[in-house]
């Protein structure tokens, strides 16, 4: 799990994918794995260790949905909202959880617990609906499933 | 250990969604208490989503299957004597007389939940790398010549022959060219690229390593996406244990030639599937298009001769190899040669993946193999191609699965994805959701996509709020006019397919 900001293990993840430009994407994805964010210090010093400006790596940042800029909560709960988890009540599954976590979607509690999040498939299509809990993916989730699941999840 | 009663359980993203790691762990369990000495394959999936957890026992060399498992299923099941193939309520009978299984046209997942898909003896041993073989022995032009003969088109969506595609890419200048791979399956309703890299990446690997001995590449990239955190480990783990004995790095099987892969994991956007915006992203930067040309075959990645393929396409190529391109196009119909990966989604009562040669019809797999809805309900609606692909109605449902037929009746087959909906389906709201969706990924280059879909939103919340009907109508329709002429990728190209085929085929639900 997310882990405080360290600079000289951030130099490490850096350093790990040879401190290359073409790498940032990848580089980005392991500060998200390992802080589960990207902070601003982060950014400068990404940009610093690449010898990129800090525009060109807050260019690729605020591209990638999962290249989140706040803390999320300490559970991440996603909820698919393409087609085919639409066809098996993705919509009133959604519902449900904004209403039971008491959020609305793409925010995160006031305590800090869940941050909810729509997904746009999570290729487990044959058993829709489909939610993801951190990296765990479920299928065939009614508002039930999702309670215990959450629970669970604790 | 020889004697050890072999039971497989899938470690494939939709049977471990619904609870086949605790399934394992339970059966595990048991066999501890009843002091009976089992080993537990965690296997890939037959494909078989709707039995799944489907737990097979080897019982005198032959799989006798049982689905699906619950893990509060397991304590009765070996009770009932598991271990031995006992009779259970969810008893289903050996594993190949399943009919669902049994009436498909498997090729390119013939080994899918057969074997364990992390060793390399079960690989080898049911034909693996007999494809890469046959290329070493018989050289690249054999390799091109294979591959155009079997009449393969890419299966990420698009349909380009393949065998052109790395004609050009071998006859282009340059020391330097690469093999991608697009494992980035964006499309709602799809998942085969997802069960072939959980249950036999070694497949996709000595895909790209014909790919790369037959253009000259001697480098590849996967580029995975992170929604798949089960495949990233799989496929990360075969890509080592591939590299570990030799079948990847220097001098490969005495060969001369040198191949490495390398693994990328992307971050949540669906345009990354379009090629050039996944080379931009492979190259570090945002996963914005490129202009076409070039054409990536010529300049791709880093600027190099780049053969861009998708899982399913380089996952064919091993048994073209090693059967031969004829016996491949010996399967299909027309233009269309060679079988498809179906995958059965949304409001189905069996749905999974089907591969079958290509002339089907739609009906037949949605009825024959599908049960109809799960739901019970009537089939309403059918989007077929991803989020991008059109929605056709009951009617409709006669049209043979092939690509030019598909395209004549206003569709596309895409990756093969088929999204089931009932009678309770809004018409209106899955068009809305069409240009919502392209509002939310568009990558930004071009204004038709980047605009047009936010307009799209607007135009269509008026007609069905009742504003201006016919106005807006005709505005929508000069709307997906200018999107698809205008648009410099599919992504504003297509989007207008769902919405037009809903206004077309579902008039009824924009004026309520």
């Amino acid at each position: 799990m997310a882990t405080k900001y360290d600079s000289a293990i951030a130099t490490e993840i850096i350093n790990s994918f040879g401190a290359a430009p073409e790498m940032l994407v990848q580089i980005l994805v392991a500060f998200v794995e390992r802080y589960s964010y990207i902070s601003e210090e982060a950014i400068r010093q990404i940009a610093n260790e690449l010898n990129l400006s800090r525009a060109e790596v807050h260019g690729v940042v605020s591209f990638y949905h999962d290249f989140r800029t706040e803390p999320p909560g300490k559970r991440i709960v996603k909820i698919c909202q393409a087609e085919s988890c639409q066809a098996m009540g993705s919509r009133e599954l959604t519902s449900h959880a904004e209403e039971k976590i008491g959020v609305a979607i793409n925010q995160t509690t006031d305590d800090g617990e869940v941050t909810l999040e729509p997904v746009y498939c999570l290729g487990n299509c044959a058993c829709s609906p489909a939610i993801m809990i951190d990296e765990q993916v479920y299928g065939r989730v009614d508002s039930k499933k999702f309670d215990s699941l959450l629970e669970k999840h604790q | 250990m020889s004697d050890a009663i072999r039971i497989y359980v899938p470690r494939e993203a939709a049977a471990v969604s619904l609870g086949a790691d605790d399934v394992a762990a339970r059966i595990a369990e048991a066999a501890d208490k009843h002091k009976s000495d089992i080993e537990i394959v965690r296997n890939g999936s037959w494909g078989i989503a709707w039995l799944e957890p489907l737990v097979e026992v080897s019982v005198d060399g032959q799989r006798i299957a049982y689905g699906p498992v619950g893990p509060d299923d397991v304590d009765g099941l070996v009770a009932a004597g598991l271990f031995d193939g006992g009779d259970h309520r969810l008893k289903l009978g050996p594993t190949e007389e399943i009919d669902w299984l049994k009436n498909q046209d498997r090729w390119t997942f013939r080994r899918c939940g057969l074997i364990d898909p992390l060793s390399l003896d079960d690989y080898e041993a049911n034909g693996g790398f007999a494809g890469l073989r046959t290329a070493f022995d018989k050289g690249t032009a054999y390799v091109l010549e294979q591959v155009k003969a079997s009449g393969l088109r890419g299966r990420g969506g698009a349909g380009f022959p393949t065998g052109i595609k790395w004609q050009t890419v071998a006859d282009a200048s340059g020391a330097q060219k690469y093999i991608t791979c697009n494992a980035d399956e964006g499309d709602s309703g799809t998942f085969s690229d997802r069960i072939l890299m959980e249950s036999d990446p070694l497949t996709l690997i000595e895909g790209m390593l014909i790919a790369g001995y037959a253009v000259g590449a001697n480098k590849g990239y996967i580029y995975l996406r992170a929604e798949y955190p089960l495949t990233r480990q799989v496929l990360g783990k075969a890509i080592k244990l591939a590299r570990s004995h030799g079948w990847l790095g220097e001098n490969i099987e005495g060969s001369g030639f040198d191949f490495e892969i390398d693994l990328h994991i992307g971050a949540g956007s669906y345009i990354c599937g379009e090629e050039t915006a996944m080379l931009e992203s492979l190259e570090g930067k945002a996963g914005v298009i490129r202009y076409r040309p070039p054409l990536p075959a010529i300049e791709g990645l880093f600027g190099k001769p780049t053969v861009v393929n998708n899982v399913v396409t380089l996952g064919s190529v091993p048994d073209i190899l090693a059967l031969g391109g004829e016996a491949y196009a010996a399967h299909g119909v027309g233009r269309s040669k060679g079988t498809l990966a179906f995958q059965l989604a949304g409001n189905i009562k069996r749905g999974g993946l089907v591969e079958k040669a290509f002339g089907l019809t739609l009906r037949e797999l949605i009825e024959d193999w599908g049960g109809g809805t799960a739901s019970g309900r009537d089939v309403r609606a059918v989007q077929i191609g991803g989020p991008l692909g059109a929605y056709f109605p009951e009617k409709l449902l006669d049209t043979p699965l092939d690509y030019e037929a598909f395209i004549e009746a206003g569709g596309m087959i895409g990756h093969g994805g088929i999204v089931v909906f009932d009678d309770t389906v809004d018409m209106s709201a899955q068009a809305r959701f069409a240009m919502e969706f392209c509002a939310i990924e568009s990558c930004g280059k071009c204004t038709p996509c980047r605009i047009g879909s936010v307009r799209g939103v607007e135009v269509i919340d008026r007609i069905v709020g009742n504003e201006k009907r016919e106005d807006n109508l005709n505005l929508l329709n000069d709307l997906c006019d200018t999107m698809i002429d205008g648009s410099l990728c599919a992504m504003g190209g297509m989007t207008p397919f769902p919405v037009r085929s809903a206004v077309e085929h579902f008039p009824e639900d924009f004026n309520k």
